[in-house]
């Protein structure tokens, strides 16, 4: 149906975009109504330990104020732990807000604050008192490395080690070259634009309308819902735009459960943003600890690959993601040992971030390679060219497409990497030396499960709907291109309504799975509206579709026609008529293909090309230019698709350069916890980015060719910029973010 | 935030009367401080005195080449002033080098000075903080203390100035106009702010009812050789890690008068006017530039996440007095370090 594009694959402008610029595209926030009351959290001040006491009373007599809620008068909610167990949670026991006097991490909520004005629950909220009995907290990763255990319940099968193939010790120690060292990644935080937040607007009836920021409208509907014990029926999630997420939004937060408890136990609306400082609290991305050891023959054949990976997660929940698993399906090796373990801290449950696993896995393995080739003595892209690999070793599966050869070629060439000279430090000019790295990324090419209504009026006209979330990732456009692309309409004649758990069933959205989930969905659903319409077109007298089937027809300038021969059709218009129907929709559903995945995998690949400036004396670090070559499968929109890439690269330089949460081991919080002192890149940081997406054809990923390109963009930046310090400065800095400090003090890598 | 009382003076006399009838008044000018610290929860002002329709907002010429910049000039309309950028282009470049467009144009001269640290105990209410709240302790010393001072800190805080302005400033021996309840008095730039001393919660010398009404320079001739240069952890929009405001006469080779002043690492714009003076004479090479950097270090002491800040200002102060001796002032407009 697609193989003529007229919409799809070209770079279509975003169509929620003039709505976002003009600031009509209302986030959860952003919505009133009468007698609405404003919530507001109140953090705790210690790691671990007990809630001696809350002192409310100064709180509660201050103007405004409605009510506290404490864990002592907090209205009941559900007992068992299934009932607030959301779509993507974890093994272990989901956290509960205000449920006991325990405190298990930094920044959990011990009041709620309800006034009749935002600003009077703030004010109020800065007057409670809180005793504690704190506890010893542990937040050093590094310390607790040595606490670590392998988690009893996987979050996932795939997450945990593929059993060791060959004998990867004993193949390290014969072999001629090898590297061994450890790699520390520390916490990571969210910071998307939007705060998380909610509004629970009570309607006349008492049923509960939740505009709430998620990436799954539906996911947060069934957790209050279980959570409270409410009637489906009677509440409805929407989330239309939301101000980035990135994974931080795939569980429901407190906000959301504290919100729609006061909103029944008071019987009003409320309203609750979370503050930047709360943000800190949530869904992090876990500090970690690796140990890669790679060895190589005299050629760069890969020997031995052992990974050893360690990461955080919290006392109450086993959070969970591939980390070392890349490490055996990246380049081929027959001696592959992979271990993977988890160590408690008193922390937030950390959750994903971007690529969760792999930007952090990759990070260490690629930083690796870039080791081994130089203890080989090959540049770095010829040594992964040399253990190239067209097969899953891990889950001995051969893999749908792979133009990872392509990725190098194209990006090498437009970086001019065939230039490079090898020695560290060759290159300098002025007080900076000039260095050039590069790292291979991958992440797998998903699909989920989801269903979409297309709907199609006599005039031609088209909805798609479907409780899809749009993150800002474009989910929108994409699935407007792909209905108009359908019914060879243009895309300004396509309405898409998605973000609301009313709509169509689909599942969260992460992943980078949301492309080719809902865009099969809306596909399915459009050749089913198409099949429907034919039904009726050979009803109609001397139809010239009498004899097709729904293989041979498709849409064209407003009529159902032959594929082979335009002038046998019937208009749109006229089947409608002669049906007597204002509208046909139909749903189309999309989900895995089990027989294909039993013999595929299917992934993202990419290579990414770094050039770093280091300033030789005071260790200040430019990233100058990066080319990222990306193979993911079919392009719906370069547009939007650049972008996700950009923004991946972006995060990436953060990764490698500044992010970082700041703990005060002593007593385990957090002092960071703005976006003053937490540093992403700033404009000044970023130079010039460049993408590439090479050509690639793939038939089972996803019948509609997507890969999805959410992660893959972050996936091996740090590693590139660590290689291209190493590069310019002949210093090996295996603990990110590197710092100007890092530099300064380390000595030249032996 | 906490409830407080508004007033808006029409008047100088008039805000200096309503700051020296109450010990619990802040003013406010841009806000882009005090705002915060007050969302925070870490300033807790029982009234604000707004003084935004005072009349100081003139740059005015003196006699003698003389400048005045009254309080309430914002930091943009500063840095973008041709007589400063002409006569002291120092000031006007370490301006560019803080905060953002945004923030610099509603921030004021006066508030620039008047601005509190980022130490992240101060700005969190739930720690100590012997400058958010007297004898509570200091949560920096062996706590996260990358951001801290290496000089002139105290057993009691590390916190250091913010600033760039005040770096320059400093450089370029400002004076700082006051007007209080017994009248008008001036106060050297290097008066002004104070070490923490064993009583961090005063940040300056003004007195009680004090207020900035202006900042005076007087004519120099730096302006071919200065320069600022800030290091930090990302390329805008950061706290200086190490900044160096440099201000140099050199003739034929040779250091007539330096003036260098440090920031992000003490409690106010660092300047040791003694060890300048042993300078004069001294031929401008990079040999000099080190002897410099390490007589201006003398003493200077790690708190072990900030040990690095030691060499690192070194390294800054050669490489800015480098830029300044060359007369290539660091552009605050690339993505770069020169």
């Amino acid at each position: 149906m697609l193989h003529h594009s007229k919409v799809v694959g070209l770079p279509v402008s975003r169509i929620d975009g003039p709505l976002k610029v003009t600031g009509t595209a209302h986030y959860a926030t952003e919505h009133a109504a009468p007698g609405m009351l404003y919530g507001y959290v109140v953090p705790a001040t210690i790691a671990t330990g007990r809630i001696l006491a809350v002192h409310t009373h100064e709180a509660e007599s201050f103007p405004g104020v409605v009510k506290v809620y404490t864990h002592e008068n907090r209205p009941k909610a559900a007992f068992r732990d299934a009932k607030w167990k959301d779509e993507v949670a974890l093994p272990g026991h989901p956290f509960r807000p205000l449920e006991n006097d325990r405190v298990l991490f930094d920044g959990q909520p011990v009041a709620f604050v309800v006034a009749e004005s935002f600003e009077a629950a703030r004010d109020a909220a800065a007057l409670i008192r809180v005793d504690y009995a704190p506890g010893e907290a542990k937040t050093d990763i590094c310390a607790e490395r040595h606490n670590a255990y392998v988690p009893p319940v996987p979050r996932m099968p795939q997450f945990m080690p593929p059993k060791p193939r060959g004998d990867a010790e004993t193949a390290f120690g014969l072999a001629p070259h090898s590297v061994s060292n450890d790699y520390v990644i520390k916490g990571e935080h969210h910071n998307p634009m939007e705060l998380f937040g909610t509004t629970v607007i009570l309607g006349r009836d008492g049923d509960l309308t939740i505009h709430e920021k998620t990436q799954g409208s539906q996911n947060s509907q069934a957790y209050v819902c279980g959570v409270f014990g409410l009637d489906p029926e009677r509440v409805v999630v929407r989330n239309r735009f939301v101000g980035g997420a990135f994974g931080q939004g795939l569980r429901p937060k407190h906000n959301l459960f504290l919100a729609v408890m006061a909103s029944l136990d008071l019987n009003r609306s409320m309203k609750v943003e979370m503050s930047r400082r709360e943000m800190f609290y949530l869904t992090w991305r876990p500090s970690c600890v690796q140990t890669v050891s790679l060895a190589a023959d005299g050629e760069g054949h890969l020997q031995a690959v052992l990974h050893h990976a360690v990461h955080a997660t919290s006392r109450h929940e086993d959070y969970q993601e591939n980390v070392a698993n890349w490490s055996g399906l990246a380049y081929a090796c027959d001696n592959v040992k992979i271990e993977y373990e988890i160590a408690k801290l008193d922390m937030a449950t950390p959750g994903d971030m971007r690529a969760p696993g792999a930007a952090s896995g990759l990070t260490a393995l690629e930083a690796a390679m870039d080791e081994l080739a130089y203890a080989v003595g090959i540049d770095p892209l010829e040594l992964r060219i040399r253990n190239f690999v067209h097969r899953d070793q891990n889950q001995d599966k051969d893999i749908t497409s792979k133009a990872l050869h392509a990725c190098y070629r194209e990006g090498a060439e437009r970086f001019g990497w065939a230039s490079r000279s090898p020695e560290p430090g060759s290159m300098r000019e002025g007080n900076e030396l000039i260095g050039w790295g590069m790292a291979g990324g991958i992440w797998e090419a998903q699909m989920s499960q989801a269903e979409a209504r297309v709907r199609l009026f006599a005039d031609g006209r088209v909805t798609v709907s479907a409780a899809a979330s749009d993150i800002g990732t474009g989910t929108y456009t994409i699935l407007g291109q792909l209905a108009a692309e359908a019914f060879d309409i243009p895309v300004e004649r396509v309405t898409v309504a998605i973000g609301a758990s009313d709509l169509p069933k689909t599942g969260v959205e992460g992943g980078s799975w949301t492309a080719a989930t809902s865009g099969t969905a809306v596909q399915n659903a459009a050749k089913a509206v198409i099949k429907t319409l034919l039904d009726h077109a050979k009803n109609m007298e001397n139809s010239p579709l009498a004899d097709a089937s729904e293989e041979q027809v498709e849409i064209s300038e407003g009529r159902l026609v032959l594929e082979t021969n335009h002038q046998a059709g019937v208009a749109i218009s006229d089947i409608m008529a002669s049906a007597g129907l204002p509208f046909i929709a139909e749903t189309g559903k999309a989900a895995p293909d089990k027989a294909i995945m039993a013999k595929f995998s299917a992934y993202t690949h990419s290579a990414v090309f770094v050039e770093v400036r280091v300033d030789v004396e005071l260790g200040v670090v430019s990233v100058t230019r990066v080319v990222s070559a990306v193979a993911a499968g079919r392009i719906l929109n370069p547009k939007t698709a650049r972008s996700q890439i950009l923004g991946g690269v972006v995060m990436g330089i953060g990764m490698a350069l500044h992010e970082e949460g700041m703990i005060d081991h002593r007593s385990g919080r957090i002092m960071n916890h703005n976006i003053a002192e937490y540093h992403i890149p700033a404009h000044a940081d970023i130079h010039d980015i460049e993408v590439l997406f090479v050509e690639e054809d793939d038939d089972k990923a996803s019948p509609i060719g997507v890969k999805g390109l959410g992660e893959i963009g972050i996936v091996g930046v740090a590693a590139a910029v660590s290689n291209a310090i190493f590069h310019a400065t002949g210093k090996r800095i295996r603990h990110f973010p590197i710092t100007l400090d890092k530099i300064l003090e380390s000595e030249i890598n032996p | 935030m906490r409830p407080f009382a508004y007033t808006r003076a029409e008047t100088v006399g008039e805000a200096v009367a309503a700051l020296a009838a109450d010990p619990d008044a802040q003013i406010l000018a841009g806000g882009t401080n005090l705002v915060d610290l007050m969302k925070y929860d870490v300033a807790r002002p029982g009234a604000v005195v707004d003084i935004n329709r005072l009349p100081l907002k003139e740059i005015e010429e003196l006699q003698d080449g003389a400048l005045r910049i009254g309080a309430l000039v914002s930091n943009t309309a500063v840095a973008y002033d041709e007589r400063v950028r002409e006569k002291f282009p120092l000031l006007s470049s370490a301006i560019l080098a803080g905060a953002s467009p945004q923030l610099r144009n509603a921030a004021t001269t006066g508030g620039n000075l008047l601005q509190r640290t980022r130490c992240y105990y101060f700005y969190d209410p739930s720690t100590p903080c012997n400058k958010r709240q007297s004898g509570s302790g200091c949560g920096a010393i062996g706590g996260v203390n990358r951001i801290h001072a290496i000089l002139g800190a105290s057993e009691h805080c590390i916190a250091v100035h913010p600033s760039d302005m005040c770096v320059a400033l400093a450089a370029l021996e400002a004076i700082v106009e006051v007007q209080g309840p017994e009248g008008p008095r001036e106060i050297a730039f290097a008066d002004f702010h104070r070490l923490p001393g064993d009583m961090p919660e005063r940040d300056n010398t003004l007195a009680q009812g004090e207020m900035v009404t202006g900042i005076r320079l007087e004519a120099n001739h730096f302006a071919p050789h200065h320069t600022y240069l800030k290091i930090r952890d990302r390329l805008s929009y950061a706290f200086a890690l190490v900044s160096v405001a440099v201000a140099m006469e050199i003739d034929r080779g040779r250091i007539v008068d330096l003036r260098l002043a440090l920031g992000g690492v003490a409690h106010k714009p660092w300047r040791d006017p003694l060890a300048e003076a042993e300078f004069a004479g001294a031929t401008a090479d990079e040999m000099t530039f080190g002897r410099i950097a390490e007589r201006l270090l003398t003493g200077a002491k790690g708190q072990g996440g900030n040990d690095f800040k030691i060499p690192l200002a070194k390294k800054a102060i050669i490489r800015a007095l480098k830029q300044a001796a060359a007369g290539r002032p660091q552009d605050q407009t690339i993505k770069a370090i020169q």
